[in-house]
């Protein structure tokens, strides 16, 4: 299995990869290459240049930002998995994001695989692009000189597919930090632990002083094209006591007509009920992390 | 295009092709045949090595990609000719490998594993080996045999009282 042909290019910066890759209909970015190399193996991907953005310093880091009032943790784009999965303050502030990072792929890919490059290839069952659209995280990116601020549920689309421009770059995205009492749950379900989730559910709340649910985002990956929020859910759980029964009852409701895949390894049938299952238990989850009880976490992983 | 590349402490100078692997380049221009060529498109992880200290798959990044980074495989973890690492001990002795195809990259995941983590739990050599495939031992020997070797590293220039 060899890649076909291409030429390759190490950018110095973000700009002169935008303007390598305007110039060049065949071009592609390249950062951790734990997707494209694959498919570039299998000639499923053919790019006719290659522009390497690993090497851009300023794409690489993990930082406290506040926008518009809003405490957040910015990523650069090309910052490993790994380095996110060890960092103390993305673990401390964005607790949800280190819940799902190990069930990336393995120690081998995390090493390399990026966070932007993963939002940017969108697979359906990416848990970086669920926690991103769970949180409702903002991505930037760079074109034409001019950088763009868009957030995660619009950026995901489809099936590989995100709204980003022709020619432009990811260059970070931005986690809101949430305050006070917070859990978080992760859930997701795979042939093997660590490959591609056939379902996959994250979910975070903020508890009140009288451990009603203040505030609660609950999100669901790979079982449709492209990560979803249950939002109707959301709206009816907020406020209440995150009773067992009421969760189950509320995430079955909200996924009744979704659009869910179908494929070799798992009906639709079959994710709609999963989908449910795990989303109720990452509520549960994050209900007892947040209370400060211990939480078993992805009933999957070993 | 011509590349430098740092294997096991020593910079060659080579001519490559563009689409060349790190992994076709250790093997086929250095004839470093340590890593092995399973699937060559990343679900094997029989190219394991390591790559600025961190276990990566060779076969899943372009030599010209390497230039500026330390590379080390197989071949560089021994300490001289005819010696073995502690960790290829252990696997020797615990019957770690039946027909050492995974072999290699099992051992540069462990030396990975173990400069970060001289005492890892069996859960986290679990995982830190969950993306080496292993088609012969059923991994028990290979899990007995990084605990073993942790136990051992441990145990160096430590005054024999303090380990028995
Ligand atoms: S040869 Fe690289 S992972 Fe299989
Ligand atoms: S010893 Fe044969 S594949 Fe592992």
């Amino acid at each position: 299995m060899k890649a076909a042909p291409f030429e390759y290019a190490r950018a110095a910066d973000v700009d002169e990869a935008c303007a390598w890759l305007a110039a060049d209909d065949g071009a592609r970015l390249i950062a951790g290459g734990q997707t494209l190399v694959p498919m570039m193996a299998m000639r499923l991907a053919r790019p006719t240049r290659l522009i390497d953005i690993n090497r851009i310093a300023a794409l690489s880091y993990i930082r406290q930002e506040t926008h518009q009032d809003q405490d957040g943790i910015a990523i650069g784009a090309t910052t490993r998995q790994c380095a996110v999965e060890r960092d103390a303050l993305a673990a401390a502030k964005v607790p949800l994001l280190a819940r799902a990072i190990p069930n990336i792929g393995h120690a081998a890919t995390r090493a390399r695989g990026t966070i932007g490059g993963s939002l940017a290839n969108a697979d359906p069952a990416a848990e970086i692009s669920l926690i991103a659209v769970t949180l409702d995280a903002t991505l930037s990116y760079r074109a034409g000189g001019k950088t763009t601020d868009i957030p995660a549920r619009g950026f995901h689309v489809g099936a590989m597919v995100t709204s980003l421009p022709e020619g432009a770059c990811l260059t970070a995205v931005r986690f809101p930090v949430w305050q006070g009492r917070i859990g978080t749950g992760f859930h997701e379900v795979n042939a093997r632990s660590s490959d591609f989730a056939f379902v996959s559910a994250a979910a975070q709340i903020e508890l009140g002083a009288d451990n009603k649910c203040k505030r609660i985002v609950i999100g669901v990956g790979a079982a449709t094209d492209h990560p979803i929020r249950l939002e109707s859910a959301e709206r009816q759980l907020a406020g209440g006591a995150l009773d067992p029964k009421a969760v189950r009852a509320a995430v079955e409701a909200a996924l009744t007509d979704i659009e869910a895949l179908d494929d070799l390894h798992a009906t639709a049938a079959y994710r709609r009920r999963v989908a449910a299952v795990l989303a109720a238990r990452a509520v549960a989850d994050a209900f007892a992390d947040a209370q400060g009880k211990k939480v078993q976490g992805n009933a999957n992983a070993h | 295009m011509r590349i430098e590349l740092n294997v096991n402490g020593t910079v060659h100078e080579i001519e490559v092709e563009p689409r060349t692997t790190l992994l076709d380049c250790l093997r086929d221009r250095l004839d470093l045949k340590g890593a092995h060529a399973g699937c060559e498109h990343g679900v094997c992880g029989a190219c394991t090595v390591l790559f600025d200290g961190a276990a990566v798959r060779s076969c899943l990044m372009f030599a010209a990609q390497a230039t500026g980074s330390a590379i080390t495989t197989i071949e560089g973890v021994t300490p001289g000719p005819g010696e073995l690492s502690p960790i290829q001990d252990a696997f020797c002795e615990t019957h770690g490998l039946q027909c050492g195809y995974c072999t290699p990259a099992m051992i540069m995941a462990a030396h990975a594993l173990l400069a970060g983590n001289p005492a890892p739990t069996r859960e986290e050599i679990v995982e830190a080996i969950s993306g080496n495939i292993c088609r012969c031992t059923g991994y028990a020997q290979i899990v007995e045999a990084i605990a073993l070797a942790a136990e051992r590293m441990r145990g160096v220039n430590r005054p024999r009282s303090l380990t028995e």
